[in-house]
């Protein structure tokens, strides 16, 4: 194992706790500021946006899997009164370009299709018109015939010479494949005194946020110009590529964020609704609304999560230390590679989880079939392998007869040994892995759970405890998109975060954030950062959203980053303009500017009682008394900060290092207990447990509020929520009455506490929380199934366990099936 | 003057929020979208368009009811309520708002609209309900954000400070 070379430098107070340092607004539950909007009902989504003279767009999705389009008649269509415009896939590529694409392959994907239908929903034809429900009737006239072609159902089939090809420009389905042995691999098997294995199943769910993707786009074609209305996450980040997917001049588009109703990782990007409200502008010259209806949010939204199939094997020297984990993977990226293998990019950060495993094998096949392409959905691709590791630990704890507890005692990292390399190059900051996991079984009070099981056992009940320790990566840097190509088409290395901050002339503070309002909480975390920086009330912080012009580059949230990435933004900005005010106080003050502090919102003179200056006096001076500032100062008080990724480094050349890229790691451990009952397959959560550390806690009530609806995502995963096709590729599963999501009847109440290890990378120490929940739980709850079911031997492998698959699982434990 | 003499509309005399209308409407415009078009509510949010998530409830005449599934034409003579009746112009929160607030009872705000008035039913049917009770009222409406507890808390904490102001009010 190699040691962590070049640490970052980054400056840190640590935790209060550790340095005594008395934070007011960090680590206090501040109520959240953006509740009240949201509550009147104030907000404006991207479906409120109304605009002058504005249309409405609606799409014809494909009703077959796979097939060539031999026609499209769209007359009837268009002479229906109020609809403005049709177009087919041929006609909007004169229009708008096709989608940007991050993978090397030939894979291209326009937005509509043009000749040949991939995937059942894929758009045919789009419409615009003066309502909703004009262009749906318009859809609903459109002709189109179809030759049927044979659909591609089964990834692993698929991967056959002689399958049917989804794409022609490829020479196979396997649109990528690739090997990467990290450390012994090999050595480790033959040297291990027992390797289990796995074949697991992680099928395809969607994040489906309550409300769906949309745009508003605004064409103006006399200065070329665009401006779009979205609830896109990437309009302070890759404006220029929707711009040049749009056909518009970079420095002529605008994009507007909305207040977003959820996304869990889906609403990056949305190219697809974008390209569809842009092509229609275009071909109006009025204003267009496109917002999918649910259906083509589950069908079509180009964001699905993973689809994998693993076979795993974890080898272990007989007293139970843990050498060497293969995975070979077979992953089921459906009709398109617009993303490419962004998922297994990122599931490199944390393979060998919280563990002291010293080799690994990554071997992972990207297979193309008539399905809605992946994109991403929280945890983007370190869900499945979570779920996949804490399985085999649990199967060598059962094999190895070594307690499940204590096996993972034995191979944690220790405190003392972080920062930590992990075999693939990323680096952990901080952990104490077994004093979240003591304090989980404490939490849970492990005994009376098992007393209670061995109770209802007698009485033919079978109650389960579960238990999982995972890692959750948080605050990515751009290569994980990439590092898996040798030649990558975009190695870009870029996640900054920026905030504009200003004191106005009165001393009222105003930050326009770049990030938008995904659900999350910016506006209450900039406040609180301010706040502790100047002593003032969160209460008397204003926050606004900036669009696309203002130049504040914003990767936003995703892979947990964002109250990372702003508390550093807003921090530098903080710090930029306080310092300039000591300056300001101390010329006032005629002192130096080292014996001027900021107190409460007053800058003060150290040592000197009543001599100090409010904000409003020096906002006043700043901004119209310049000859009252020092010489060298310009008026007024603005910063611009960017805060960029804390720490990371770039891939080795070779690949045999990927590079610190994820390194502020989270841990947590849960215990959820469930029971099941054998003859109908129901699992029903009777109790759940998490024990969570994120580093510093910024907002205690709001991480609590990330991690128990990402456990309540965890629970679909684990027991109902999977797309589902039949052998003629049709979905099945294209509305909520059959994708179907936890409600509060499936939702038991979730305890949650938390340990503070404060990462050594980031401002006051944080780390991500937004995705552990649903990183944990899955594989958390299949171990509770496993527990509940022991009594038949049964092993699960396959998730969602949905009545049906728990049924099957008990029936061929009965008949000694594997 | 085709808006009014169109024989396929349908009128209907409706009470939104307290505001009278007189209107005519197609037959097959669906109550969310009369609210979110034409009166500009856009309070009520439209999540599956089939009636499963519940991010559309208003009251109509006081029962909860799912505004993606009524055609505005059949409700004339009716008296509806959305989201925007429940704060003050001052922008004083109702007390079910302001116990979602207290309780993180919501993140994006999406299904919250669905959420309140769903609350409202129920608080005028039971002051102060116990979780069960919640969760049997509310079972129907999805949030894909907060994972239910807050929302459920939020609810007996808003039927508690309700019932404790009135009680506050008689004595």
């Amino acid at each position: 194992m190699s040691t962590v070379e070049d640490r970052p430098t980054t400056a840190t107070t640590g935790s209060p706790r550790k340095n005594g340092t008395e934070r007011r607004w960090i680590g206090r539950s501040v109520p959240r500021k953006e509740d009240p909007k949201l509550l009147a009902g104030r907000a404006t989504y991207v479906g409120d946006v109304t605009l002058p003279g504005m249309l409405h767009g609606a799409v014809l999705g494909s009703p077959h899997a796979h097939a060539r389009i031999v026609s499209i008649d769209t007359s009837a269509a268009e002479a229906i009164p109020g609809v403005k415009a049709v177009l087919t896939g041929a006609q909007a590529a004169e229009l708008v370009n096709p989608m940007p694409a991050f993978c090397a392959e030939p894979v291209p994907q326009t937005a509509i299709a043009i000749e040949r239908v991939r995937y059942p929903g894929e758009a045919v034809a789009i419409v615009a018109a003066t309502d909703r429900y004009i262009a749906e009737d318009a859809c609903a006239a459109i002709r189109v015939e179809y030759e049927v072609l044979p659909a591609v159902v089964d990834p692993e089939a698929a991967m056959a010479p002689d399958a049917t090809r989804i794409h022609e420009t490829l020479d196979s389905n396997v649109a990528f494949h690739r090997v990467l042995d990290f450390g012994d691999v090999e050595g480790d098997l033959a040297r291990a005194h027992t390797v289990v294995r796995t074949r697991a199943r992680w099928h395809r769910m969607c994040a489906s946020p309550m409300e769906t993707a949309g745009a508003v786009a605004s064409w103006n074609p006399f200065d070329k110009s665009m401006t779009v209305y979205s609830n896109s996450n990437f309009h302070n980040f890759l404006p220029w590529a929707f711009a040049g997917m749009l056909g518009v001049s970079t420095n002529r588009m605008r994009m507007i964020p909305c207040a977003v109703g959820g996304s869990f990782g889906s609403k990056h990007f949305i190219t697809k609704v974008l390209a569809i409200a842009g092509a229609l502008t275009k071909a109006t010259g009025k204003p267009v609304q496109y917002l999918e209806d649910r259906v083509d949010n589950i069908a079509a939204n180009d964001n699905v999560g993973c689809d994998r199939i693993y076979d795993a094997e974890l080898a272990l020297a007989e007293d139970g230390e843990m050498l060497g984990l293969t995975l070979k993977i077979v992953d089921d990226y459906g009709a398109y590679f617009q993303f490419a293998h962004g998922q297994h990019g990122n599931a490199m950060a944390q393979p060998t989880g919280p563990y002291r495993i010293g080799s690994l094998r990554y071997d992972v096949s990207c297979v193309l079939t008539n399905k809605v392409q992946q994109g991403f959905f929280r945890g983007a691709g370190a869900d499945p392998g979570n779920f996949v590791l804490e399985r085999l630990v649990d199967k060598a704890s059962e094999v190895m007869g070594i307690d499940r507890a204590e096996i993972r005692r034995r191979n944690f990292i220790a405190p003392e040994q972080f920062p930590f390399k992990t075999p693939s190059g990323n680096v952990y900051d901080s952990g104490d892995y077994a004093a979240v996991l003591d304090r989980a079984l404490e939490l849970a009070g492990i005994d009376d759970w098992r007393a209670e099981q061995e109770r209802l056992r007698a009485e033919g009940r079978y109650l389960g405890i579960g238990l999982a320790t995972c890692q959750e990566r948080t605050g990515y840097n751009a290569s994980e998109w990439w590092f898996l190509y040798d030649n990558p088409p975009l190695p870009a290395t870029s996640t900054p975060e920026s905030v504009k901050m200003d004191v106005d002339a009165m001393g009222g503070v105003r930050v326009e954030v770049g990030c938008p309002l995904w659900g999350n909480s910016p506006e209450t975390v900039v406040s609180q950062v301010v706040a502790e920086e100047f002593g003032i009330d969160p209460n008397d912080v204003s926050v606004t959203y900036a669009d696309s012009t203002t130049g504040a580059m914003s990767a936003g949230p995703g892979g947990s980053r964002l109250t990372i990435m702003l508390s550093g933004a807003t921090r530098g900005a903080a710090r930029t303009i306080r310092d300039k005010m000591i300056r300001i106080a101390a010329h006032a003050m005629e002192i130096d500017p080292d014996d001027v502090e900021c107190v409460d919102g007053t800058f003060r003179a150290k040592g000197v009682p009543g001599a100090s200056m409010s904000m409003a006096d020096i906002g006043m001076r700043a901004h119209l008394f310049f000859h009252s500032t020092p010489e060298d100062e310009s008026s007024g008080l603005v910063a611009v900060h960017t805060y960029d990724h804390p720490y990371s480094t770039p891939p080795s050349a070779d690949r045999t290092d990927m590079g610190a890229f994820y390194p502020m790691v989270s841990h947590a451990c849960h215990i959820p207990i469930v029971e099941v009952d054998a003859e109908t397959g129901v699992v029903t959560l009777r109790a759940y447990y998490a024990v969570n550390d994120c580093g510093t806690v910024m907002n205690p009530t709001l991480v609590e509020g990330q991690i128990v609806g990402g456990i309540v995502q965890g629970i679909g995963a684990a027991l109902m929520e999977e797309y589902r096709y039949g052998e003629d590729g049709a979905l099945d599963t294209p509305t909520f009455r059959e994708y179907l999501m936890p409600s509060m009847h499936e939702v038991p109440e979730i305890v949650v506490e938390h340990l503070e290890t404060p990462s050594p990378f980031t401002e006051y120490g944080v780390k991500g929380a937004g995705e552990g929940g649903r990183l944990v739980a899955p594989t958390a709850i299949a171990s509770a199934v496993d527990d509940a079911l022991k009594p038949f031997g049964v092993w699960v492998d396959e998730l969602p366990m949905t009545p049906e698959r728990v049924v099957d699982l008990v029936a061929g434990a009965h008949e000694g099936r594997p | 003057m085709p808006e009014t003499t169109s024989p396929e509309k349908v009128r209907i005399r409706i009470t939104v929020n307290d505001v009278a209308h007189d209107l005519l409407v197609e037959p097959r415009t669906l109550l969310a979208d009369l609210l979110r078009g034409d009166l500009e509510l856009t309070g009520t949010h439209v999540g599956c368009e089939q009636g499963v998530c519940g991010a559309c409830t208003v009251l109509v005449d006081g029962a909860a009811t799912r505004s993606c599934l009524v055609f505005a034409a059949q409700l004339d003579g009716t008296a509806v309520r959305t989201v925007e009746s429940l704060a003050g112009a001052d922008g004083t929160l109702h007390p079910i708002q302001q116990a979602f607030h207290e309780n993180h009872g919501l993140q994006c705000g999406f299904c919250t609209p669905g959420m309140l008035m769903g609350a409202c039913e129920l608080l005028e049917r039971t002051a102060e309900p116990d979780p069960d009770e919640v969760r049997e009222a509310l079972g129907g409406n999805l949030c894909r954000c907060t994972g239910y507890q807050n929302i459920v808390r939020s609810v007996c904490a808003a039927g508690q400070s309700m019932t404790a102001a009135k009680n506050g009010a008689q004595a």
